[in-house]
């Protein structure tokens, strides 16, 4: 299991100074301000999720080798690495939407709060409350208007809320939609812009009070600027949640997350390569193979 | 000086010459692929042009009498009184029977091959169903006289009993054997396959994305289905449906055995007496000579009118939903 050391912020050598000169300059600078206007040190640690030695498979062929990863309550951990890596089968392995693929196993454990989301007699829909999540791309329910999409979790869930306009704004702030459609409510979620669904998307996750939060490259079906509006959504979100986010984008990666954990699969299975702080990630790797990804050399 | 933009060019006509045997063949296929349509349109020329006496005699009555009555005179002509109204209504009442029962067993069938059944059973399940469509109607009526009227007249007595309050369900005697209920029972059999695959098809094409995205929000399996695969569906299910309503309106074998065929207006759905426009053809027909032969050839042409309207907007509302994607 790999543990995350604050401590290692500062120890650097030789060797390490040699990689730094190695990496785009560019996105080892915008790691190292995104870390240092967070302290995820001051965070309870371990209070979030915690995955122990997970593998998975499709049928017989096993696509994922052995993860152990925690995340810290309060952190944002990206996953990158390139296609096929095994890194958005390993997020799907979080809250149980792995097993919806025909065919599809796991082994190892994953603990919410200490404990295994996994184990026998679990209510997996109570544990899908607890863990959300935003898919690739934006799909809110079009036979729905914005409200409803919103508090469709309340819904689906039977949870009840004291007040809905209330919870309904205040998911809609906090995904950085509410001022776009306050005066559409009723209008219908597919009415909207690419970006802006998805945003709503992530509002409608956020309704059901999640304290973990998955994100399987929310951006990639958006444009720029949408792109940069989710970006700052997660920045507020993470202030109060645990987020774990896939991205293709190192420069994303680089800008919204406090660790970042790179997955490889040499022609195998996927696996873990390394974690570590996103700027030491992106400013000195300690393994070769992470250093030429982000680098840009492969991938 | 001005410039001037030259307008564009005429647009040139891009012709390709095929070769004289593709141009056989594509004649060949346009001739069989038309028969269809003709073989159609014949039909129906041919039942209103036959039948179109009865109409000049009985006018719109025809559709609204309630009688079906010839009366030979004393000097050997024949005065008639004709009408499918009866009939008509019979067909309505069967078939609402029909749908009422069959639909709801067939999305309950369409949602658990979708979503429960194990893969093998699955497709074992799928090719019954299909099997099923493929019976010869006159067996489900046998079935149905000798197997499945017992019972029905049996539920009938016990619908009677606690609500013939409800004026569809009172009787003018108690007299509940071949009734139009016993009708739209086995009908609603009949019409399952169709209504079940059609369901199927739509349901399983729900974008996978929307029902994760249930899941992920805490949905059980049900609430899945409640909230995206019904709001998706339901345009196909209603097409399903009609089609299935374009099965009963014109399904002859099976009425004619199981229904008590009278020519009264009776809209007792439990009451023994009815009758449906098909099966009227098919009692009339070897008895029948001039004015009556004409008016079951007009009556023929209502139900090709009903199929054919009921049958186009099936496939019209089936094609639209799946096009759509809502």
């Amino acid at each position: 299991m790999t543990q995350i050391n604050q401590g290692d912020d500062n120890s650097t050598n030789e060797g390490e100074s040699m990689t730094t000169e190695t990496v785009p300059s560019s996105l080892a600078g915008v790691a190292a301000s995104r870390s240092s206007s967070r302290k995820p040190g001051t965070l309870p640690m371990g209070a979030g999720l915690e995955a122990r030695g997970v593998h998975a498979w499709f049928n017989k062929h096993l696509a994922l080798r052995d993860v152990s990863l925690d995340f810290g309550f309060g952190t944002v951990t990206a996953l990158i690495g390139p296609s096929g890596c095994g890194k958005s089968t390993f997020i799907r392995t979080m809250n149980r939407m792995h097993e919806f693929i025909p065919g599809a196993a796991m082994a190892g454990e994953v603990l919410l709060d200490g404990k295994d989301i996994y184990a026998a007699g679990t209510d997996v829909t109570k544990i899908r409350l607890q863990i959300g999540m935003v898919f690739q791309k934006p799909n809110p329910f079009p036979s729905m208007t914005i409200g409803e999409n919103v508090l469709s979790g309340i819904k689906l869930a039977q949870l009840k809320v004291d007040n809905k306009d209330d919870l309904l704004e205040e998911c809609l702030v906090r995904a950085g939609l509410w001022s776009e459609v306050k005066d559409r409510l009723s209008a219908h979620g597919g009415s909207l812009s690419g970006g802006q669904q998805q945003r709503l998307c992530i509002a409608r996750s956020l309704a059901v009070k999640p304290r973990v939060l998955l994100m399987d490259e929310p951006c990639s079906a958006l444009d720029p600027g949408s792109t940069l509006r989710i970006e700052d959504t997660i920045g507020e979100l993470a202030k109060t949640m645990t987020i774990i986010i896939v991205t293709h984008n190192m420069q994303q990666a680089a800008r919204v997350s406090d660790y970042t954990a790179f997955f490889l699969s040499d022609g195998g299975p996927g696996q873990m390569v390394e974690v570590g702080p996103t700027s030491e990630i992106f400013s000195r790797p300690r393994d070769k193979r992470t250093e030429n990804y982000v680098s840009g050399r492969f991938g | 000086m001005s410039t001037t933009i030259a307008a564009p060019p005429d647009k040139r006509v891009l012709i390709t010459k095929p070769r004289t045997s593709d141009r056989i063949f594509r004649g060949v296929v346009t001739a069989f692929g038309i028969s269809a349509l003709l073989i159609l349109t014949l039909i129906g020329v041919f039942l209103s042009v036959r039948g179109i006496q009865t109409f000049h005699s009985q006018g719109w009555h025809f559709l609204t009498n309630f009688k079906w009555e010839v009366v030979q005179n004393d000097d050997g002509t024949a005065t008639s009184n004709l009408g499918i109204g009866a009939m008509l209504l019979g067909t309505i009442l069967i078939s609402i029977v029909a749908l009422l029962i069959g639909v709801p067993l067939s999305i309950a069938m369409a949602l658990f091959l979708t979503f429960y059944a194990p893969a093998k059973l699955k497709t074992f399940l799928v090719s019954v169903v299909d099997l099923m469509a493929a019976f010869p109607s006159v067996l489900f009526g046998l079935w149905g006289f000798f197997v499945l009227m017992p019972m029905v007249t049996y539920w009938a007595k016990l619908i009677y009993k606690y609500f013939n309050w409800i004026p569809v369900f009172s009787a003018p005697e108690p007299f509940f054997e071949r009734s139009p209920f016993t009708a739209g029972v086995v009908l609603a059999i009949m019409i399952i396959p169709i209504v079940t695959s059609v369901s199927r098809e739509v349901f399983a094409q729900t974008p996978l994305d929307r029902i994760q995205a249930a899941y992920a929000l805490g949905a059980t399996k049900w609430g899945v289905i409640k909230s995206v695969v019904f709001p998706f569906g339901s345009s196909g299910v209603v097409g399903g449906a009609m089609l299935g309503l374009g099965r009963a309106f014109g399904e002859t074998v099976a009425v004619f055995t199981v229904l008590n065929i009278v020519f009264r207006g009776n809209w007792h759905v439990l009451y023994g007496a009815g009758g449906n426009v098909a099966s009227l053809i098919i009692l009339k027909w070897g008895e029948s000579t001039g004015d009556e032969t004409t008016a079951l050839l007009a009556a023929g042409f209502v139900l090709f009118i009903l199929t054919l309207v009921v049958n186009l907007s099936a496939n019209f509302i089936v094609r639209r939903s799946v096009k759509s994607g809502k």
